[in-house]
């Protein structure tokens, strides 16, 4: 084995769905999970004489994102067709962009091992997703639905700035993050809402010409996609080291088997004799829309990040609260509630699914503070507050869990259980002073809980001494 | 009988006479027809006569076009009866929607009787690409009507019905017009919606009206014109009142003559078309000579941007969700099987053509520059029309050729729509209507108009129809 | 511009076109489309730097829909959605296996 080592350039093509309510150019549901063929139309099915009609929910969804990739927004689109016969293609071609796509350049950011990544992007462009074919498993046929044909898509395609594996995997995790942040994608690759291919090259590290470069195709999720490029790296890095070439072709994963391997080269060559769309006008997106949109793009999670940061939380409980923007909100609620940002984010990490009412968060964080509650009563009480939406003044007066801080009242109780146990007694004073703690339990137990426990602490020692 | 859509509409709305009772004037001459217009009728046209009379009983506004019988180009998709584009790859293809344009016209009261002959996919100018057989000539039963709207043309010019739905790409109404001696008009492109009419050249296919008069054309355009939000083409303005502009005064009138449209013309038909022009004239016109320089190129270039598109818009007809299809051992195999059985000569000939046009190295060379020649066509008729109201030209360069004379040279088949494509390539409006005969077959004089100019058309059809009477003409029985 | 067309080039063209062509069809339509793009080359003799291709007649802005499913046009119950096909499989379109996935 060669001890050249070799640095690896890979791209990403993203495809993301948009949870717009109809598809692309048609009114027909675009909702996921329906039975089979019953979400067509006449467009959808490619029925003679049906045209296309762009909604505007799906121009403002990708334009959003365009913008939240500070990429450059075509005023004049155009549309084009891509030709290619398949069963999930009804139309015989799909409409796509070629020359003139919505979004330009741009780039994504994200954070890896601790540093700020930038990967720039070639361009975004809409257009619409193909129908769904699968195999019966008996017999020599292949089975249509078109409900997913012609749900919207913009396709995210990234200049061949990526080097490993690791930071395609999270260049992926952040686009994901950022079409949910914008709300226009679920982004589930499960499902298959947001989907990659991989452009994977390898050249001597320190040198400037790109090698060949492969696709990848059919990694359906994130550890498949860090997997298959991983073996790509390898796989190209042993046959350069070799002397031989790496052939420009588009390889599966098989994630059964961690291997790839080349499609038939039949099927290599498209031809995808790309014209403008003539049943398409230009898309013209002119300065009211583009301010507009530009105007309604929340804070974006990276300056979410280090506002958070700099509100005194750490960089993992910063990142924890802003990988989703719902949490990330919540959070931004209690806090201009009145909650301290700290004291918000432990109750907000204890379980990030509950969201009770901020002003409660924050009246619960307010009481502790004053004492008016211990800290241990407040967990009972979010408990009862996430059951049933009570506020915590009202829980506390309620079921009298005012913590009492009255030091005649505790020292009374204090007595009576020190005068309770004198063997215990003995034990402390015999010099195990671990033994507090059955005190402090006892104190607690005859006052519902309710005691303030440093009181508490300090008025047995003293008895106790 | 009443003739024409005007004069049915009005006597029909005047209880006159009953949609019940046009309408079946007109069936039995329809099952008397022996050219082969109709691929099929309308099972329903019974009930939609009656209907209309229910509303005219009832005081209601039965429409603008209300008993009128009239017929589709199989072309256009019409719910729950058969539509096959002239195609076998269709054959029994019954939509479960309808398409704007016979929306339009039912909704006017029109009685729709069925579905006419016409060139498979619109590609032809003889109606012989039929795959369902040719159509003949009323004027001349051994001769073609024209294409690919052979069978609307002949329809209205044999009387069978009031008026005719075609299309036009490269002259598919206009032509067929001139050689049956009807009157027929391509609008502007997106004056009329095409949604629900089988795509065969997306940027140039206009639909259009037949009649047997400009003020029946003017009935049939006025209520299938305006916008559409199912067609994204469609133009987003307000439709005049195309009957009342029949009427209009010609005023100055200047008609640009373009020399390129008359140097290489056959005698008869140049005679013909210039002592019709004259009779312009006589109405107070003035003739303005007119350049359209890039005119000789308008074949070349239509045949590469409409085949183009064409090739496209025909991939969805693979077998897979509607129409024929052809067993094969492979999904490919499938596709290539169906598609060869399904698709006549003149089909695959231009499906071809147009795929190898669009292919990768090719597409610069070809699609490309051909648009941009559209470009200098379009400019040519924009700097015309700074000089003149309406360009007048002849329709065809010869009147009904015989069946079977042409098909077997596909290019010279393309070269009779050489004075017809250069207008579609532009999107401007045209219409034909007949200026005499030539051996006892008609010919016609082709107006063109700017964007948007049809009231101008219609205006000058309407004064030359005043004026002279070879749209009364009826072919013999 | 192309030089002539060759048996070849039609060959794969219908491959792309997905047309099953006989070799006595190929053959004629090697000669017609020659003939055809012989004649296309008149084309060729226009200048055509800075010229804009056309796109629609008479100048449009693409119009936009609003996000109501159905508003354009109901949508079809299974049953009326696979009426017409050849070949149906319980509520799916029904083809000859296909052969390569990922696609």
């Amino acid at each position: 084995m060669s001890a050249t080592k070799f640095e690896a350039v890979i791209g990403l093509e993203v495809h993301v769905q948009l949870q717009t309510q109809t598809k692309a150019f048609t009114s027909a549901s675009a909702a996921f999970g329906a039975a089979p063929n019953t979400h067509t139309d006449p467009y959808t099915l490619a029925l003679p004489g049906t045209l296309p009609v762009l909604s505007r929910a799906a121009v403002d969804a990708a334009m959003r994102m365009g913008l939240a990739c500070a990429c450059d927004i075509t005023r004049r689109g155009r549309f084009a067709r891509k030709h290619y016969f398949y069963p999930d293609s009804p139309k015989g071609y799909q409409i796509s962009q070629l020359d003139e796509p919505l979004c330009k350049g741009g780039v994504v950011e994200f954070v890896l091992d601790g540093t700020v990544r930038k990967v720039r992007l070639n361009r975004i462009h809409m257009e619409e997703d193909a129908g769904k074919s699968m195999h019966a498993p008996d017999a020599p046929i292949s089975l249509v639905d078109y409900n997913r044909a012609g749900v919207p898509l913009v396709e995210i395609v990234s200049e061949p700035d990526l080097r490993s594996a690791a930071e395609a995997g999270a260049y992926l995790r952040a686009i994901r993050q950022l079409v949910r942040w914008l709300g226009i994608s679920d982004g589930n690759m499960e499902e298959g809402s947001l989907r990659c291919d991989a452009n994977v090259s390898v050249r001597p590290a320190g040198t400037e010409k790109l090698g060949t470069k492969a696709e990848l195709k059919n990694m359906n999720s994130f550890k498949h996609v860090e997997a298959a490029i991983e073996y790509e790296i390898a796989r190209q890095s042993d046959l350069v080291a070799r002397g031989e070439r790496v052939a420009q072709e588009t390889r599966l994963w098989n994630a059964d088997k961690g291997t790839s391997h080349a499609m038939r080269s039949k099927e290599q060559a498209h031809d995808y004799r790309y014209f403008p769309e003539p049943d398409l006008p230009p898309l013209v997106v002119d300065d009211a829309w583009l301010a507009r949109v530009r105007d309604e793009l929340p804070e974006l999670p990276l300056a979410r990040l280090a506002r958070f940061e700099s509100l005194g939380l750490s960089a993992y409980d910063a990142g924890v609260l802003t990988a989703d923007r719902h949490t990330a909100d919540y959070f931004d609620e209690v806090v201009r509630a009145g909650a301290p940002a700290k004291k918000a984010t432990n109750w907000i990490m204890i379980d990030l699914a509950v969201r009770v009412p901020p002003a409660h968060l924050a009246d619960l964080i307010a009481l502790v503070d004053a004492g008016t509650i211990s800290g241990k009563i407040a967990k009972d009480v979010y408990e009862k507050m996430r059951a049933d939406g009570r506020a915590p003044r009202a829980i506390v007066e309620a079921e009298g869990l005012t913590q009492v801080s009255d030091a005649g009242a505790i020292e009374r109780v204090c007595r009576e259980v020190v005068d309770a146990n004198p063997k215990q007694v003995a034990q402390y004073k015999g010099g195990n002073p671990k033994i507090l703690g059955f005190f402090v339990g006892n104190v607690m137990k005859a006052t519902q809980g309710k005691a303030n426990p440093e009181m508490v602490n300090e008025i047995l020692k003293r008895l106790l001494s | 009988m009443i003739e024409g859509v005007a004069e049915i509409a009005r006597a029909v709305r005047e209880r006159k006479i009953s949609a019940v009772e046009v309408l079946e004037a007109h069936a039995a001459r329809i099952a008397a027809d022996t050219l082969g217009c109709f691929y099929r009728l309308d099972p329903t046209a019974r009930e939609q006569a009656r209907a209309v009379d229910g509303k005219i009983a009832r005081g209601e506004d039965p429409g603008l076009l209300a008993g009128v019988p009239v017929a589709l180009k199989d072309l256009f998709v019409t719910k729950g009866l058969e539509t096959t584009a002239g195609s076998k790859i269709l054959e029994g293809w019954v939509p479960p929607y309808e398409g704007t344009p016979s929306r339009k016209l039912r909704e006017a009261g029109a009685i729709v009787v069925g579905k006419l002959s016409m060139d498979e996919f619109a590609m032809g100018s003889s109606n012989e690409n039929s795959a369902y057989g040719p159509v003949r000539n009323p004027w001349d039963p051994t001769r073609v009507p024209g294409g690919s709207s052979g069978g609307s043309a002949a329809a209205v010019a044999a009387g069978l019905v009031a008026g005719a739905l075609g299309t036009d790409t490269g002259g598919s109404i206009r032509q067929p017009a001139a050689l049956t001696g009807t009157t027929g008009l391509k609008p502007t492109y997106g004056r009329v919606s095409r949604y629900g009419v089988v795509a065969f050249a997306s940027s140039l296919d206009q639909v259009g009206p037949f009649g047997r008069s400009a003020l029946d054309v003017a009935h049939l355009l006025q209520a299938i014109a305006g916008h559409d939000p199912h067609d994204a083409t469609s133009l987003d303005r307000p439709v005049p009142d195309y009957r009342a502009a029949c009427d209009k005064p010609l005023g100055a009138l200047r008609i640009g003559i373009p020399a390129e449209y008359f140097k290489d013309t056959p005698q008869a038909m140049g005679a013909s078309v210039s002592s019709a022009i004259d009779e312009l004239v006589k109405l107070g016109a003035t003739k303005v000579p007119v350049e359209l320089p890039h005119t000789r190129y308008g074949i070349a270039a239509y045949y590469i941007v409409a085949t183009a598109e064409a090739s496209s818009n025909l991939a969805r007809y693979d077998g897979v969700r509607y129409g024929l299809r052809v067993a094969g051992s492979s999904l490919a195999q499938m596709y290539a099987r169906t598609r060869a059985a399904g698709f006549g000569a003149e089909v695959k000939r231009r499906i071809m053509l147009g795929t190898y046009a669009l292919r990768s190295g090719y597409y610069d060379a070809y699609y490309l520059r051909a648009q941009k020649v559209r470009t200098l066509i379009k400019r040519d008729f924009q700097r015309a029309f700074e000089r003149c109201d309406v360009i007048a030209t002849p329709t065809a360069p010869s009147t009904a050729f015989a069946l079977g004379a042409k098909v077997d040279d596909p290019l010279e088949m393309y070269l009779n729509d050489v004075y017809t494509i250069p207008a579609s390539l532009a999107g401007l409006p045209g219409m034909s209507i007949p200026c005499g005969f030539i051996e006892g077959l008609p010919a016609g004089l082709q107006l063109l108009g700017p964007p948007l100019g049809e009231e101008m058309l219609f205006a000058v059809a309407g004064a030359y129809q005043r004026a002279t009477d070879w749209h009364t003409r009826r072919p013999p029985r | 511009m192309a030089s002539k067309i060759t048996d070849a080039d039609v060959r794969e063209t219908a491959v792309l076109a997905r047309l099953e062509l006989g070799d006595e069809e190929i053959g004629r339509m090697t000669r017609e489309l020659d003939a055809i793009l012989g004649y296309m080359a008149l084309l060729d003799q226009l200048d055509v730097s800075g010229v804009e291709p056309m796109t629609h007649a008479v100048s449009l802005d693409l119009p936009l829909r609003a996000d109501v499913v159905e508003a354009l046009e109901p949508q079809l119950p299974v049953a009326e959605a696979l009426a017409d096909a050849p070949r149906t499989h319980d509520a799916f379109f029904e083809v000859p296996k296909i052969i390569e996935v990922g696609d």
